[in-house]
């Protein structure tokens, strides 16, 4: 239990995927303008994200590895999260069409995310169990929702703050999430 | 020795109210004009019944109030109305509004018609009530809110506050009164006791007027001894000086424990609150039969010759008051109302209404610059309704009117606490004035487009209706004549009844 | 691989038909914030129009004067785009004063013209009787004027008259020079 725990607190603050590992940095410039665009996007991702992880370990270990096709695991993963990302878009436009719009391009942009396809290679390489794969994922996921709705509010403070007018919208972003990232270096060798 | 309680926030000010207390009210001589706007109050504009040219009386209605939030206007002295027509209204716009203008005749009669209520000891509290909306009775303490309304609350009232506690500088009205006439006061609070059938009465009034307090004492000790009825019910309470402690929230918290719900009213707690202006005017209303028609104003400020109280006919034009006050000193600048919620106004041409009380004349002080703000949240301290003052500025100045919503800008009272406290002196209020007024333009803006495109819409439908029809009927003609030549039948008007003439729009 | 993308290309498919979604009610949404003048000044017949062609992404969000410069904002905000300044008032100019259209009773002819013009019926009125606008349901559009109107002087724009009530307070001005986006 305290391992899962441990694997859980891990990805989410120590191995955070956006401010430790740089992955997914797309969303989390192009969606966190707005706190509830940021949490949507959160959501999104962290639905897609858990259910890669586990797909994707599916799909390995008992498709690729019996066959001994690991080398295609690449390609498979990236057939399943798109499966699962088109899935979500469908989902998304019929119950939250401003969401959606407001999305836009960054849902289908999921798919390209390195965060997912990283979360699923990287629990290949770790060689976790299955429930460890979820929790993997699933902790992956909240750290990135975590850290998007942090910047998201942080941004909004930001936008209407007395900004020099060179730094104004995306550079003070920027060098605020170096920042966070510095922060977030307090987590290291926690666990 | 009744529990307080405290309120979160608010600021220790110095009074000035030694300029005015030490002399009794004095009386206004009657002024040879006065302007007398339809709306001194919040709510719908009162209708003229007079016209131009009517002799009317003081006391004598001229115009009715039009809806359950209105009230009416009287006359404030005897004379000729001479006109109806638009004067600048004392806001700091500048703006002009209908009002009704009277000349004096030289002397001030009352209308003759005006009696107390009949059988006042055994009138219900409809009839009370009715009584007050007559005689136009509105808040006094400055939100000049209908008070037979607000007497009329959808439940059960167990605790009636009278506000005599006077917490803004410089206003010593309230003071004044309660010195002058406590058993004015004290009867009036037994009527709306009576109205309102709560289980008490607190009459709040702020320790730094101990003569206040003693008068008031005094009088009810009187009526206590001479067992009137409902007077056990009357507690007079005295309360830390605070500003803004006379605010209607902040005292409620004082002395019940209780906040008033964000977006709420003191009703839905149990309380109703009034002024003792209010208060006295109720008393004149039903048991002299007077309406409203003067009040007591505060002419103060260190720009000012004789500073003091004076009993005012509403709608004197303030350069009149200001003359009686020893006249102003040359530049100063016109206040209506106390320095820390009072209204700039441009002009003393404007006239004394309902909710004036106090006019502050201050010499001109050095501009202090407005520097950056500093994030150092002195501001959300002070707040007395637990705001956050430096968010509300930040998103007022950036324009984002959604955060401010969730801020809960609505809920601000425009007590000047953050303005005073703030070291940048940034006009902090100023800013949420600015974005109250344009939130409720966009909303109102946003309402009439909703309409707008209803209208659209089904203007759209009927042309498409007419044109549909047109062509049916085109149809049906053309099908008739293609038909074989048929009996001509006795009814040739059979066709022509098809052809219904329709003004076709477009 | 290949029977594994066949059965989910057959899942996504069912569920494509599963989740489908009539219309589009983001047209909805984006007429909503739109004033509702049906003026044209954005160059559509209508204020529907524009809003789809806003959803669509053929319209700019700077194209409707009445909207005033809430309204570019509340579009920006529902559509994800930048602010941009309205067209015409690049240059910070106060935003105009809200007009509304008054009929001279007295050289009114009855011709009816106006009222077929005005997109929101807001004018009263019939053949040969004297007309008058509503002015509470004017918007200010201008459709009715001269040409329309035939008698020269009877059909003009007059300023809203302001009232307490609805009077706005200005920032203050220090800050004035200021705040982006």
């Amino acid at each position: 239990m305290t391992e899962y725990l441990a694997l859980l607190f891990g990805t989410i603050f120590v191995n955070n995927l956006v401010l430790s590992r740089f992955l997914g940095l797309c969303p989390f410039m192009g969606v966190s303008k707005k706190l509830e665009t940021a949490l949507g996007m959160g959501m999104a991702t962290a639905f897609v994200l858990t259910l890669a992880s586990a797909s994707s370990y599916l799909v390995n270990t008992y498709l690729l590895q019996p066959l001994g096709l690991e080398y295609l695991k690449t390609v498979a993963f990236i057939l399943v999260i798109a499966v699962i990302v088109q899935f979500t878009e469908m989902v998304l436009h019929r119950n939250s069409p401003v969401l959606y719009n407001l999305l836009g391009i960054f849902l289908p942009l999921i798919t390209t995310n390195c965060a997912v396809l990283g979360v699923a290679l990287l629990n290949v390489q770790s060689g976790h169990a299955f429930f460890g794969s979820v929790i993997y994922g699933f902790g992956g996921a909240i750290g990135f929702t975590l850290v998007m709705v942090l910047f998201a509010a942080t941004r909004e403070r930001l936008e209407v703050a007395d900004v020099l007018p060179s730094f104004r919208g995306s550079p003070i972003a920027l060098v605020t999430a170096g920042f966070m990232s510095v922060a977030f270096m307090g987590f290291s060798g926690m666990v | 020795m009744r529990r307080l309680w405290n309120f979160p926030g608010g600021i220790r000010l110095p009074g000035f109210k030694q300029l005015s207390n030490s002399e009794a009210i004095r009386n206004l001589p009657v002024p040879e004009r006065v302007y007398l706007p339809l709306r001194q109050h919040i709510g719908a504009e009162a209708k003229p019944v007079v016209a131009v040219g009517e002799r009317v009386k003081k006391g004598q209605l001229l115009a009715e109030a039009t809806s359950f939030v209105s009230a009416p206007v009287h006359a404030s002295i005897s004379g000729m109305v001479i006109d109806i027509g638009e004067h600048t209204m004392p806001h700091p716009s500048g703006i002009t509004e209908d009002c009704i203008v009277i000349e004096s005749d030289g002397e001030d009669h009352w209308y003759s018609a005006l009696a107390p209520l009949a059988d006042i000891d055994n009138a219900t509290p409809a009839q009370l009530r009715d009584a007050i909306r007559e005689a136009g009775i509105v808040g006094l303490g400055g939100a000049v809110f209908p008070s037979a309304a607000k007497l009329k609350p959808p439940r059960s009232i167990e605790t009636l506050i009278i506000n005599g506690v006077e917490c803004e500088p410089y206003i010593t009205c309230d003071d004044l009164l309660m010195r002058s006439s406590a058993e004015v006061v004290l009867r009036g609070c037994l009527l709306l006791q009576r109205i309102l059938n709560a289980g008490q009465c607190i009459l709040a009034v702020e320790d730094n007027k101990p003569e206040a307090m003693k008068k008031l004492r005094f009088a009810l000790d009187i009526m206590i001894n001479a067992d009137e009825p409902g007077v056990k019910a009357i507690e007079l309470v005295g309360i830390p000086t605070v500003f803004p402690a006379g605010g209607e929230k902040q005292l409620i918290k004082v002395l019940t424990g209780q906040e008033v719900p964000s977006g709420g009213l003191p009703y839905e707690l149990g309380v109703v609150c009034l002024n003792v202006g209010t208060t006295a005017a109720v008393h004149d209303a039903i048991l002299l039969g007077r309406p409203l028609v003067s009040r007591i104003v505060t002419v103060t400020g260190s720009g000012i010759k004789s500073p003091g109280n004076y009993r005012v006919p509403l709608g004197t034009p303030i350069h009149v008051l200001l003359d009686a006050a020893g006249g102003a000193e040359g530049e100063a600048e016109l206040i209506m109302g106390g320095p820390m919620m009072g209204q700039r106004l441009t002009t003393s041409q404007a006239m004394v209404v309902k909710g004036t009380n106090c006019i502050l004349v201050n010499k001109p002080e050095l501009q202090t610059m407005q520097m950056p703000c500093i994030r150092c949240g002195r501001c959300a301290n002070a707040c007395p309704m637990k705001l956050l003052p430096q968010q509300l500025y930040w998103h007022a100045r950036g324009k984002t009117f959604d955060k401010l919503k969730r801020y809960q800008l609505d809920s601000c009272i425009e007590c000047g606490c953050c303005n005073l406290v703030c070291p940048s002196h940034i006009p902090l209020v100023s800013y949420f004035r600015y974005a109250k007024t344009e939130i409720a333009d966009q909303t109102f803006k946003h309402k009439r487009s909703e309409e707008s495109r209803l209208r659209s819409e089904i203007r759209q439908e009927r042309l498409e209706r007419i044109k549909r029809e047109a062509e049916e009927r085109k149809a049906r003609r053309k099908a008739a004549r293609s038909k074989p030549k048929v009996k001509k039948t006795a009814h040739p008007a059979e066709e022509d009844a098809s052809q219904t003439q329709e003004v076709s729009n477009g | 691989m290949t029977v594994l993308a066949l059965m989910f290309g057959l899942g996504l498919g069912y569920a494509a038909i599963r989740f489908r979604v009539e219309g589009d009610p983001m047209v909805d949404k984006i007429d909503a914030v739109l004033p509702q003048t049906q003026c044209g000044q954005c160059g559509h017949p209508g204020c529907r129009p524009y809003a789809s062609a806003l959803a669509e992404g053929s319209a700019e969000i700077n194209q409707c004067p009445p909207g005033g410069e809430a309204g570019m904002r509340a579009l920006a905000d529902l559509l994800g785009r930048d602010p941009m300044p309205l067209i015409g008032m690049e240059d910070d100019s106060a935003e105009p004063s809200p007009m509304v259209a008054v009929v001279n009773e007295s050289t009114c002819i009855g011709c009816t013209k106006c009222i077929q013009a005005c997109p929101v019926d807001a004018i009263i009125g019939a053949p040969k009787q004297k007309h008058t606008v509503l002015e509470d349901y004017c918007t200010g559009c201008e459709l009715c004027l001269p040409p329309i109107c035939p008698v020269p002087e009877c059909l003009t724009l007059r300023k809203v008259k302001p009232t307490i009530s609805r009077w706005k307070w200005n920032l203050p001005l220090a800050q004035e020079t200021e705040q982006a986006t």
